[in-house]
C-alpha cells in the first residue's frame, strides 16, 4: 500500500483511455443511436400519417358509396316516374286513337247510310213509276207526277 | 505459496508486485547487500516499502491497462460495425451503457462540453471492469503468477490506492482546468476567496475552507473506491483462511453482495466526477 510511480502511470493510462474514448468510441456510437432515434421517430410519424390517411379514405369511400346509392335511388325513382308517365301517355293516345277510329267509323256508317238512302230515294221514284205503270198498264208521265213522287221520296 | 501463518497469508495477498529501485548498500531479505542502486522486483513487503516513490506496481498497472484495453477494444469493435438499424446483442449492451451514462450526464451536468459524457463512460466502464476482477477467486491468478516465479500478485487495481488516486488526480486536473477556463483566473480566485462568507475580512478563512473543499474532492473519490474494494478484498482473504468445506457459506453471499457493490462504486465515482465537473463549469 505504498504510494509510488504507479500513481502517475495510472493517470497517464487514464488520460490515454479518455482521449481514445472521446475520439474513436463515443462519436460513431452516439451518431448511430441518434440516427436510429430519428429513423424511429420518422417511422412513427409516418405510421400516424398513414392511419390518418386511411381514416380519411374510409370516410371518403363511405361518402362516395352513400352518394352513389342516393344517385341510384334517384335514377330508379325517375325511371319509375318516366315509365308511369309513358304508360299513362300511351294509354291516353290509345284511347284517343280508339275514339278517333270509332268516330271515323261512325262517320263512314253515317255517310254510307246517307248514300244508301239517297240511292234508294233515287230509285224509289223509278220503282214507284214502274209499279204504277204495271198497275195502270200505261205509262205514267213522270213529269206530271214528279211533284208527288218527289214528296214520296222525301218521306223515305 | 509463501504463507505459513494467517498473518503472512493476509500480508502476502495485500502486497503488490513491485518493481522499483533499491538504494546502494541496501540489505535485502536474503541477507545479500545491494552493491549499487538497482531496479528490481521486491521480494518482500519490506523491500517494496523501502523502494519509496521510485517503484511501480506492475500488477496494478498491468491489469488496469488490460481492462482499459478490453473496454476500448470491445467498444471500438462495436463502434466500427455499428448500425442504426436493429442492433445485435453486443451493440445492445454497449448502447445500454451509453444510454445509462448519457442519462447520468443529462441529469447532473448543466453545461455544454462534449468531453464530459465520454469521460464519464470511460470512468464507469473502466472502474467497473477493474472492480469485477475481484469476483475471480482470490487465489487463482496469484497461484498462476507464483508458478511463473512472481512472488506477489494482486489483480484488482482498485484495491491499490495508486490505482484509484491515479484516476481521481486526473479528474482533479480536469476540475482545475475547467474552473480556470470557464471562470477565468480572477473569477475562480474570487469564488474561492468570497465563498461562503462574502466579506473581505473573511477572505483567509474562505480560502482555507474552499481550497480544503477542493482538495478533498479527489481524495474522497479515490479513498471511497479504494476503501470499499480493499475492505471487500480483506474479507475475501479472511474467508479464504477458513476450512475449505465452510468457505462457500461465506464467500458466496459475500460475492453476491459484491455484485451490488461493484457497479455501485463505479456509478458513485462516475456521478461524483460529473457533479464536480458540473460545479467547475458553473459561473456565478
Amino acid at each position: 500500500m505504498n504510494i509510488n510511480l504507479t500513481l502517475i502511470g495510472q493517470s497517464i493510462a487514464f488520460a490515454i483511455f479518455v482521449w481514445f474514448c472521446v475520439k474513436y468510441v463515443w462519436p460513431p456510437i452516439t451518431a448511430a443511436m441518434e440516427a436510429r432515434q430519428k429513423k424511429i421517430a420518422d417511422g412513427l410519424s409516418a405510421a400516424d400519417r398513414a392511419s390518418l390517411d386511411l381514416e380519411l379514405a374510409q370516410e371518403k369511400a363511405a361518402k362516395e358509396l352513400q352518394k352513389a346509392k342516393e344517385e341510384a335511388a334517384a335514377l330508379i325513382d325517375q325511371a319509375n316516374k318516366r315509365a308511369a308517365q309513358i304508360v299513362e301517355a300511351s294509354k291516353d293516345d290509345a284511347r284517343k286513337e280508339g275514339d278517333k277510329l270509332i268516330e271515323q267509323a261512325r262517320a263512314e256508317i253515317q255517310q254510307e247510310r246517307v248514300q244508301a238512302r239517297d240511292a234508294l230515294r233515287a230509285e224509289v221514284a223509278t220503282l214507284a213509276i214502274a209499279g204504277a205503270e204495271k198497275i195502270l198498264e200505261t205509262s205514267v208521265d213522270a213529269k206530271a207526277h214528279s211533284e208527288m213522287l218527289d214528296k214520296l221520296a222525301a218521306e223515305l | 505459496m509463501a504463507a505459513d501463518t494467517p498473518v503472512e497469508y493476509i500480508k502476502h495477498h495485500l502486497t503488490n508486485l513491485t518493481y522499483g529501485k533499491l538504494p546502494e548498500g541496501y540489505e535485502r531479505a536474503d541477507g545479500s547487500v545491494v552493491q549499487e542502486a538497482t531496479w528490481t522486483f521486491a521480494r518482500t513487503g519490506q523491500e517494496a516499502a523501502d523502494m519509496g516513490f521510485m517503484a511501480l506496481h506492475v500488477d496494478t498497472l498491468g491489469w488496469s491497462i488490460a481492462m482499459g484495453i478490453l473496454f476500448l477494444g470491445l467498444f471500438r469493435f462495436v463502434a466500427s460495425r455499428v448500425t442504426d438499424g436493429a442492433p445485435s446483442g453486443l451493440q445492445n449492451l454497449v448502447e445500454m451503457t451509453f444510454e445509462f451514462v448519457q442519462g447520468i450526464v443529462r441529469d447532473v451536468f448543466h453545461g455544454k462540453n462534449p468531453l464530459i459524457a465520454p469521460l464519464a463512460l470511460t470512468i464507469f466502464v473502466w472502474i467497473l471492469l477493474m472492480n469485477i476482477l475481484k469476483l475471480i477467486p482470490i487465489d487463482y491468478i496469484p497461484s498462476i503468477a507464483h508458478a511463473m516465479g512472481l512472488e506477489y500478485f494482486k489483480i484488482v487495481p482498485t484495491t491499490d490506492p495508486n490505482g484509484t488516486f491515479g484516476i481521481s488526480i486526473g479528474v482533479f486536473l480536469l476540475i482545475l482546468f475547467y474552473s480556470f477556463k470557464v471562470k477565468g483566473v480572477g473569477g475562480f480566485t474570487k469564488e474561492l476567496a468570497f465563498n461562503p462568507f462574502n466579506h473581505w475580512i473573511m477572505v483567509p478563512f474562505n480560502l482555507l475552507l474552499e481550497i480544503l473543499a477542493l482538495i478533498i474532492k479527489p481524495i474522497s473519490l479515490a479513498l471511497r473506491l479504494f476503501g470499499n474494494m480493499y475492505a471487500g478484498e480483506v474479507v475475501f482473504i479472511l474467508i479464504a483462511l477458513l476450512p475449505l468445506w465452510v468457505q462457500w457459506t461465506l464467500n458466496v453471499p459475500w460475492a453476491i453482495f459484491h455484485i451490488l457493490v461493484i457497479p455501485l462504486q463505479a456509478f458513485i465515482f462516475t456521478v461524483l466526477t460529473v457533479v464536480y465537473l458540473s460545479a467547475a463549469h458553473e459561473d456565478h
